[in-house]
């Protein structure tokens, strides 16, 4: 003991580090701030941590080229002991990771933690959040398999789509004209040396921050932040109602990260590693390629956005998101901080909150993709061909062969491209239904040129005979009364 | 002025110099996938195989190699494209990318369309937009017959913002019973 405590008093008489150390674990923080609610930055920081560990921990056996990457991950995964755990550990690391830098950003906002004096550890907190983004796409493309191939396809198309600079920048962005293995190096070094050395660099401006600044005080309804008096207010708060960060408001971000790297291990242990799918083979083309989970919602905006609306949106919509968290706290830094007093922060929030869930569990089922095997899948229900002529059987035949199916659904099986197709006798007619077949509209093929006239005459017959029991076939109005007065 | 402070600016003229010649090179090494564009391009004539492989009337899957593939590219360097023969003697050789986001298009030949699985873009029979996100047909390299060969002109990915120079246009498709 004695031996230890000498040789610490040796140590710090030349690293003189054990006073502010000590100053910065002891240093005072209101004491309602010892919260639940106070945990996520702490937690992003320990995640940060273990994808650092497990991040070199896999670059010992990962090799980074397009010829040789995908064979090191199956390595990994069946033939070096527990690589797959370490593997699983990183994936779901970084799943954890951003949601918690989102949750984290939702707390500071609602709880105003963004207005004076700490602009700027907001503005270095969007860049952290970029980062982290950039990190998990890279990632995602390290684990080069099929998806990997695509995705990078996908976002050299929509870097592409920049005005004047779009050919250079995807070049710039692969590495040469095609995805292959000049691209595949550049986002190793992009997501092993120069994001994470960002991250590290800016971790740590961002802590400073909190430290130089103090944590932010819980927000009171009615506690208004004046420019004039905000420093002097908080001083006093820490003072009066303070307590040092260790011990005193330590132990629930200790719990909390604790349980965090638990569920991680977890899941890692549960779910295993995530792929890789498919080889990087980009001549195998019977793949559709999808995004990450956290990517999801994007995959979805850009299947419903109109074709006409799409670009417009990919350059400005960011541009104005980054603008509108930058400006953010530099528009409305003084004011309330309370969320009790700002409906239209928690109502952001909300929007927010509930169109990432709505686009992400659209992009889940994909109604906008044909389902490519669905004309050789299940037959046509039994039920609509009953007691039907050999004309209209004929037609449910075109159906199923020409891949009708493949974007309509029959008896709750196929594509939801375009409508499902059960009751469509009692909205079209006759000549609705051949119109529509022929030249096709409201984002529907034209099929006249691949239908004989015989064809299209037996599938017309057979729509004909979709519509519920008791329910009459729709009819032209107009010809009856053309009828009536012959 | 004192000599400290000719040392001074000595010092920093010195070091601003260094940054520079540092800088050119390194910025050009950047740049090089651009620059490299001047020189001879990425894209060549390159051969599908004979001709007897696309019959008469129907569209089938292609492969080349990239035509400045390096040793590390693996099974990357391998590019499909598809291969329309019209009518023996006219052809048409579509990317195999999505107009829209780049992803592989099928070709159906039942229904005679290119389906997009990602996003759900369709093109007719002779590459032109059926319907969905897609702004335009497909991208189509040119071609050429060459003792018995089918040669097309490829090496660079095409992308909506960027088909690349030597790449046919496809108009913005219309129904073709309209």
């Amino acid at each position: 003991m004695r031996l230890i405590k000498s040789v610490g008093a040796w140590l710090d008489a030349r690293l003189q580090l054990a006073a502010p150390i000590r100053e910065t674990l002891q240093h005072r923080v209101p004491s309602r701030t010892a919260s639940w609610a106070y945990v996520f930055g702490s937690a992003a920081l320990t995640v940060f941590g273990l994808q650092l560990v497990t991040g070199i921990l896999l670059a010992l056996l990962y090799v980074p080229s397009a010829g040789e990457a995908w064979n090191s991950l199956q390595i990994l995964n069946h033939q070096v002991t527990l690589g797959w755990f370490i593997r699983a550990l990183h994936g779901w690391g970084s799943n954890f990771m951003l949601a918690i830098v989102l949750l984290h950003l939702a707390e500071v906002f609602l709880f105003g933690a963004y207005k004076f004096p700490r602009e700027l550890t907001w503005v270095v907190g969007i860049l952290l959040l970029l980062l982290t983004l950039g990190m998990a796409f890279t990632g995602q493309v390290l684990r080069f398999d099929q998806d990997a191939y695509w995705g990078l396809g996908i976002g050299a198309s929509i870097s592409s789509r920049i005005p004047i600079a779009g050919p250079w920048i995807v070049k710039l962005l692969l590495g040469g004209p095609i995805i292959a293995g000049a691209t595949l190096s550049r986002f190793f070094a992009l997501h092993v040396f120069v994001i994470p050395g960002s991250l590290i660099l800016f971790v740590g401006l961002h802590l400073l921050l909190v430290l130089k600044l103090g944590i932010n005080d819980w927000p009171m309804p009615g506690r208004v932040v004046r420019r004039a008096t905000y420093l002097k207010e908080y001083h006093e708060l820490t003072q009066r109602d303070g307590v040092p960060f260790v011990p005193g408001a330590i132990a629930k971000d200790l719990v909390f990260s604790g349980a965090i790297l638990l569920a991680i291990v977890v899941c890692a242990l549960l779910f295993g590693p995530f792929g890789p799918g498919g080889q990087p083979d980009p001549t195998i083309i019977q793949t559709a390629p999808r995004p990450d989970f956290f990517f999801l919602w994007l995959y979805a905006v850009l299947s419903l956005l109109p074709p006409s609306l799409e670009t417009p949106v990919l350059l400005i919509g960011p541009a104005i998101a980054l603008a509108v968290l930058v400006g953010l706290p530099f528009f409305s830094g003084e004011g309330e901080k309370s969320w009790q007093r700002r409906p239209i922060a928690v109502l952001s929030i909300l929007l927010v909150a509930v169109s990432l869930g709505t686009f992400t569990h659209m992009a889940n089922h994909a109604p906008w993709s044909p389902v490519m095997d669905a004309w050789s899948g299940e037959p046509i229900p039994a039920k609509y061909l009953k007691s039907h002529s050999a004309l209209q059987r004929q037609g449910a035949l075109v159906f199923q062969a020409k891949q009708c199916r493949n974007c309509h659904a029959v008896g709750g099986s196929g594509g939801e491209r375009g409508p499902a197709l059960d009751t469509v006798a009692v909205e079209l007619t006759h000549d609705q239904l051949v119109r529509q077949v022929i030249q096709g509209g409201g984002n529907m093929p034209a099929y006249g040129k691949n239908l004989s006239p015989a064809e299209t005459t037996a599938l017309v017959a057979f729509l004909e005979t979709l519509c519920p029991a008791g329910q009459a076939p729709a009819r032209d109005a107009s010809r009856e009364a053309i009828g009536a007065n012959q | 002025m004192t000599r400290r402070g000719m040392l001074m600016k000595l010092g920093i003229l010195l070091n601003g110099a260094a940054g520079i010649v540092l800088a050119v090179p390194i910025v050009r090494y950047l740049l090089s996938p651009v620059l490299r564009e001047r020189k001879p391009g990425y894209e060549s004539w390159l051969s599908l195989g004979p001709v007897a492989l696309y019959p008469a009337g129907q569209t089938r899957l292609a492969t080349f190699q990239n035509p400045k593939a390096d040793p590390t590219d693996g099974v990357t360097a391998d590019i499909p494209c598809w291969v329309r023969n019209i009518d023996g003697e006219k052809f048409q050789v579509f990317a195999i990318n999505c107009a829209h986001l780049g992803c592989p298009v099928r070709w159906f030949p039942q229904s005679g369309l290119f389906l997009c699985p990602c996003h759900g873009g369709a093109y007719y029979s002779d590459g032109s937009r059926a319907s969905g996100p897609p702004e335009r047909g497909l991208f189509e390299y040119h071609y050429k017959l060459q003792q018995g060969h089918l040669l097309i002109e490829a090496g660079e990915m095409p992308t909506a913002g960027a088909p690349s120079a030597s790449l046919t246009n496809i108009t913005k498709g219309s129904s073709p019973c309209v």
